[in-house]
């Protein structure tokens, strides 16, 4: 009988070595005249354990790793194919206490199947989901969304629902359905992971918008840096199509939707919705003014639904098991699950999807384990280049929208980035900037000058040059840009400049230039 | 892939291409990264072809063309490496890392080796923030990167 293994094809494994450890897998056991089938799933998001492989017992699946391509022939001789011990055994997948403690809605799949497998995901709970929306009628659809309390997972945190019904209720011959999977920034990953892990759910969650606004067309707009989550929607967009999940008549509904996948170019500020949609019309990715918004002249100037990959892929669960059900988790207006993503200098690095409300102390200490480098935390980036630096002093924060804004921060698309007390913040303020001064559109002022002037005047900062003043212009112009800004990109830079003036002052003392002219 | 053609086979070339594409809602950019794949740049004289099939100004489409960091106006080095430079690299010493790789290269980000084996290039993030530092390698991902695994790196591409 042959045995499932399991090597994660998620570009993180990869990164790691997945592919010659797979490799090696597959040579060492048909050397031993083992039958095996290896199966390529998504992570199950514990990177540090990475490349882990798994093995299907009677028991349950048991997990090995880190494993290195020379590890194989000793955990095959120390009984890897019974699920036997092994220095690098870790038990039951399912029991390991990272994986254990989460709430996995979203990400229910993700690094349990095989990402391509339409019978896989159907035998786990797969297009549940868009069955029940095609017996609805829309407005019903819209409404079950906007009950769940779901908001646009991308960073906004707009409600989904409500950007669904303007859609809906807009006129217009042709809709249109745009995923925004320009996941730029750094510190996250969730999108790649999905994308790669478990690309079904994401048609799906598509396929059903298309039903609930009446979008007929949808376009993922992903990045150029991400060439496995492009091959693997690409591939189950095909699959989909052949499957009649996607076409002129979704699952024998006759409603039409189909969709495809469009690769940017390596243009951060295309994360931004309106410049996504210049993009993918073709034009250069400058940000347009708002209004009109997007819901009802978006994509060639016709209704369009603009979201990130999370939203839609949190679809699906909603659909599925109903609004309630989704509303019960999380606090506040905070509502469902939101998938972690640790990162940077962390013991444990990886994807943790959990209801809203955890602190952010109990997310870099107890879960990420605290630092790789094993030297005390100094400052976590909450929300990419454009969120805001935390100090440990605010580690009580609890992870939900609003309780994050109250502290001049922002959760964003909820990537975590940890730093050790190595950190220079004046030197992350300044890259702030200058990430800004690269990636801005040059649309607006503010952003596509302050930012190089934010350069200059942090570099004066580091030289001691009127450090006084210099602090109290930078400090002017990240107000300019945050209230004078058309996007995010230059209205949002002023968060990691500002928290890191505020939170560590320390840093923007200006000792050098004083100490040499002594 | 970044082998000089001559202008008439560009020409050909091109015109093969946006006629492919040209049915797309919004075709410039699949057409521009194909032109990419194939010659391994944008070469100017594909330009006006474009313009000219899609009815827009031969500004508009250099518009386009220089707006996104992907697109070059000359060929690569016959190996392009990648190394993140966005923050959670850097709180992995990724600052570090860059030094090195430039230093055994002997160039800085946005050049060639002498030899035209490498192009090294930043790039703001590959999505391998949980395993950083992180490089790209002609497609290839590369993840916890440390002197040793960056100079081995070097030597791939090297090769």
């Amino acid at each position: 009988m042959t045995v499932r293994l399991y090597v994660p094809r998620d570009a993180a494994a990869l990164a790691l070595g997945a592919d010659r450890v797979a490799k090696k897998l597959a040579e060492e056991a048909a050397g031993r005249g083992i039958d095996i089938t290896i199966v390529r799933n998504g992570s199950r998001g514990m990177h540090w354990l990475e490349p882990l492989v798994e093995v299907e017992t009677a028991a349950g699946r048991i997990a090995y790793g880190p494993v290195k391509p020379s590890d194989v022939a000793g955990l095959l001789d120390a009984g890897l194919i019974e699920g036997k011990a092994h220095p690098l055994c870790l038990g039951k997948t399912e029991e390991i206490a990272f994986l254990r403690n989460q709430t996995r809605l979203t990400f229910a799949r993700c690094g349990v199947t095989d990402p391509l497998s339409l019978a896989d995901y159907k035998a786990h709970g797969g297009l549940l989901g868009l069955e029940k929306a095609i017996a609805m009628a829309p407005a019903d659809i819209v409404k079950e969304v906007t009950d769940s309390g779901l908001r646009g997972r991308g960073g906004a945190g707009f409600p989904t629902g409500i950007k669904w019904k303007t859609v809906l209720e807009a006129p217009g011959e042709k809709k249109y359905i745009v995923c925004n999977a320009d996941e730029g920034d750094s510190g996250t990953f969730a999108d790649r992971m999905i994308m790669e892990g478990d690309p079904f759910v994401l048609i799906e969650g598509m396929a059903i918008a298309g039903l609930a606004t009446g979008a007929t067309k949808g376009y993922v707009y992903t990045r150029s840096e991400y060439p496995h989550a492009i091959a693997a929607m690409s591939d189950a967009i095909d699959i989909a199509r052949a499957a009649g999940i996607l076409g002129p008549s979704v699952l024998g509904s006759g409603k039409a939707f189909d969709m495809e996948i469009r690769t940017g170019a390596g243009a951060y500020v295309c994360g931004e919705e309106t410049a996504l949609l210049n993009s993918l019309e073709g034009k250069r990715g400058v940000v347009r003014a708002k209004p009109p918004l997007p819901a009802l002249q978006g994509f060639l100037g016709r209704p369009t639904v603009v979201n990130n990959v999370i939203s839609l892929a949190s679809v699906p669960v909603v659909m599925e098991k109903g609004a309630a059900y989704y509303r019960d988790f999380g606090m506040g207006r905070s509502r469902g699950t939101i998938p972690i993503q640790i990162a940077g200098n962390v013991k444990h690095g990886g994807l943790y999807e959990t209801a809203f409300g955890l602190t952010l102390g109990e997310i870099v200490d107890a879960i990420g384990g605290g630092t790789a480098s094993g030297r005390p935390v100094r400052a976590v980036q909450v929300g990419g280049p454009l969120g805001a630096y935390f100090p440990r002093a605010l580690f009580d924060t609890p992870f939900d929208y609003e309780a994050f804004a109250a502290k001049d921060g922002l959760i964003g698309h909820a990537g975590i980035t940890v730093f050790d007390d190595t950190v220079d913040m004046l030197k992350q303020a300044r890259f702030a900037m200058e990430f800004c001064a690269v990636e801005s559109c040059g649309k607006c002022t503010p952003c596509r000058i302050g930012s190089t002037r934010g350069v200059e005047t942090a570099d004066k900062i580091a030289e001691g040059i009127e450090p006084e003043k210099n602090r109290a212009l930078l400090t002017d112009l990240c107000n300019t840009m945050k209230f004078g800004s058309l996007c995010a990109l230059g209205g949002f830079t002023p968060y990691p400049v500002m928290s890191a003036m505020t939170h560590f002052p320390e840093d923007f003392s200006p000792a050098p230039i004083a100490q040499a002219a002594e | 892939m970044n082998v000089h053609v001559a202008g008439n086979d560009v020409g050909t070339k091109t015109l093969a291409i946006v006629g492919a594409l040209k049915g797309l809602e919004g075709p410039l950019l699949p057409i521009l990264h194909e032109i990419q794949a194939e010659f391994g740049y944008v070469p100017q004289e594909s330009l006006p072809i474009i313009a000219q099939e899609l009815n827009l100004s031969r500004a508009e489409v250099h518009g386009v063309v220089t707006f996104y960091h992907d697109y070059r106006d000359h060929p690569a080095g016959r190996h392009v490496l990648k190394l993140c430079r966005a923050e959670a690299c850097q709180s992995m010493g990724g600052d570090d890392i860059a030094a090195r790789v430039k230093a055994l290269l002997g160039i800085d980000f946005h050049q060639t080796t002498l030899d035209g084996a490498v192009t090294l290039e930043p790039v703001y993030c590959l999505g391998l923030c949980s395993c950083a530092p992180s490089a790209m390698l002609d497609g290839e991902v590369h993840g916890r990167l440390d002197a040793d695994l960056a100079a081995e790196l070097v030597a791939e591409a090297r090769r």
